[in-house]
């Protein structure tokens, strides 16, 4: 997408993610920001992780790759993969296109519940990147 | 790299760079271009159609004097004396002990009258070198780095679209002239580094906007120096500080073809007897088979390293370089590159990894 946009509905990490949480099933999406795709570029390579793989919370879980540079995604959130984004393997451009949406990155069970307290709202992670 | 943050220099086409949209970086000191719509939709257009890359970043030497000639065969690798008035020629620059300092266009622009573009890393060494040798000859060695904007014009459409604004024939490839383009006199050379056909302007940094200018209006894309990376690489062209360094010779980076030792030039013992010995690693092509993007410094398995890598998107997978024991080197060969811990297998291609259909 060619505008910024940092949906209200979403928790942040200053590194760039952002956590869709669902307090139903104390189920989390991943995925990262428009700044952080924007920064990197056209991404045209990610290679997800495995399903039952750990992820804590301020560390890097996976890469997704543009043309010039590869990066490191670090998990806004500690949990279990659950599922991965599968179709990006063919659309990887859809991380540009559609952060929030088509270009999510894993689903976690999330361990910690108490750990979301310390991501920021949309603008709290806005106010950090001007 | 120094603790105190270094004042990086701006283009003369700093403006148009960020009326075009571009993200800038910091690259050899300086603060260039290195995207505007996209790196593979600039790389795209420079490939269909026709693109424009502000290089202005890249230095220029001037040689000249009776015994600017002689001086030359003395640095360049190449033979100095078989390009006419108006050709250039690539070589390499030597230390004794054949370690590559830079790679270099040299344009003869009169008998006595040679320019010699840089790589904006290496300027500063160059133009050491270049004065340090000069005494021993009756040549007068120049630092005209502020004296120039430089523009490649690559694709196509190129030639076409240059052709419209000039006020006289084009330079054929591996050759230069004067002229007039968009009312700006300039240096045309017919070289590049995307593979495809087109010309370098050189230009007097107050006028560059003008000739930016007009050859958007003309419908050209800016293509900034990410796509400039990922065009040289699918045709293999070395980037000096990547696939070259004082730390290797051109033998063994494939660039004995622009090594004349019979000329005498520093470090030519050494390349003779590289060449005659064989090279113990090569530089290769490689491409990804599957998915993965082998990037700079990824360790070889058996021994090796990547030295370029992307992602082509012409070729649509992982290509670079990498040097490797000579005895993998044949196209076909199957290596195992280690990218970030995970094994990838990559074979051997001939280069280059990109070729126009006819």
């Amino acid at each position: 997408m060619a505008e910024a946009s940092y949906p209200d509905d979403l928790l942040y990490h200053a590194e760039h993610d952002w956590a869709r949480i669902d307090p139903a099933t104390d189920e989390a999406t991943f995925g990262i920001t428009w700044y952080a795709q924007d920064l990197l570029g056209e991404v045209v390579f990610f290679d997800p992780p495995k399903v039952g793989a750990q992820v804590t919370k301020d560390s890097p879980y996976t890469e997704v790759e543009s043309v010039k540079a590869v990066s490191d995604v670090i998990a806004p959130l500690s949990g279990e993969i659950v599922a991965v984004n599968d179709a990006l393997a063919d659309s990887p451009e859809s991380i540009n296109e559609d952060p929030y949406g088509e270009g999510w990155l894993v689903k976690i069970k999330l361990s910690d519940r108490s750990e979301q307290e310390s991501l920021l709202d949309s603008a709290a992670y806005q106010a950090t990147l001007s | 790299m120094s603790p105190v943050e270094e004042t990086l220099r701006r283009s003369p086409l700093h403006e148009q760079h960020l009326a075009a949209g571009a993200k800038l970086i910091p690259f050899a000191g300086w603060e260039m271009p290195v995207q505007y719509a996209g790196i593979r939709a600039e790389h795209l257009a420079v490939r269909r159609d026709a693109g424009v890359f502000d290089v202005s970043h890249m230095g220029q030497v001037e040689t000249r004097g009776p015994g600017a000639q002689a001086l030359l065969q003395r640095l360049l690798s190449n033979d100095v004396r078989r390009v006419p008035e108006g050709g250039a020629q690539y070589s390499v620059l030597c230390r004794e002990d054949g370690g590559v300092l830079d790679d270099l266009f040299t344009y003869r622009l009169a008998d006595c009258h040679f320019l010699t573009v840089t790589n904006a890393a290496n300027h500063e060494r160059d133009l050491a070198w270049w004065e340090r040798h000069a005494p021993e000859f009756d040549a007068d060695v120049t630092d005209c780095r502020d004296d120039y904007a430089m523009l490649a014009v690559q694709g196509p459409r190129a030639r076409t679209v240059l052709a419209a604004l000039a006020d006289g024939p084009l330079p054929p490839r591996m050759h230069c002239c004067q002229r007039t383009l968009a009312g700006v006199p300039m240096l045309v050379c017919g070289t590049g580094y995307t593979g495809e056909d087109g010309a370098e302007l050189l230009v007097a940094p107050g006028r560059a906007a003008e000739v930016w200018d007009a050859l958007l209006a003309a419908g050209v894309t800016p293509i900034g120096l990410g796509a400039r990376d990922t065009l040289r690489l699918e045709v293999c062209y070395h980037l000096y500080g990547n696939d070259l360094s004082e730390h290797g010779g051109p033998i063994e980076a494939g660039l004995g073809w622009c090594c004349k030792e019979g000329t005498g030039f520093i470090g030519s013992d050494a390349v003779a007897a590289a060449r005659a010995g064989g090279a113990a690693r090569r530089l290769v092509a490689f491409t990804i088979e599957g998915p993965g993007i082998a990037r700079q410094g990824n360790p070889v398995a058996g021994g090796g390293v990547v030295t370029s890598g992307t992602f082509s998107p012409c070729l649509e997978q992982g290509i670079g370089m990498a040097y490797v024991p000579a005895g993998h080197a044949e196209p076909g060969t199957e290596l195992e590159i280690d990218v970030r811990g995970t094994a990838r297998a990559a074979v051997v291609r001939a280069k280059p990894l990109y070729r126009k259909e006819p």
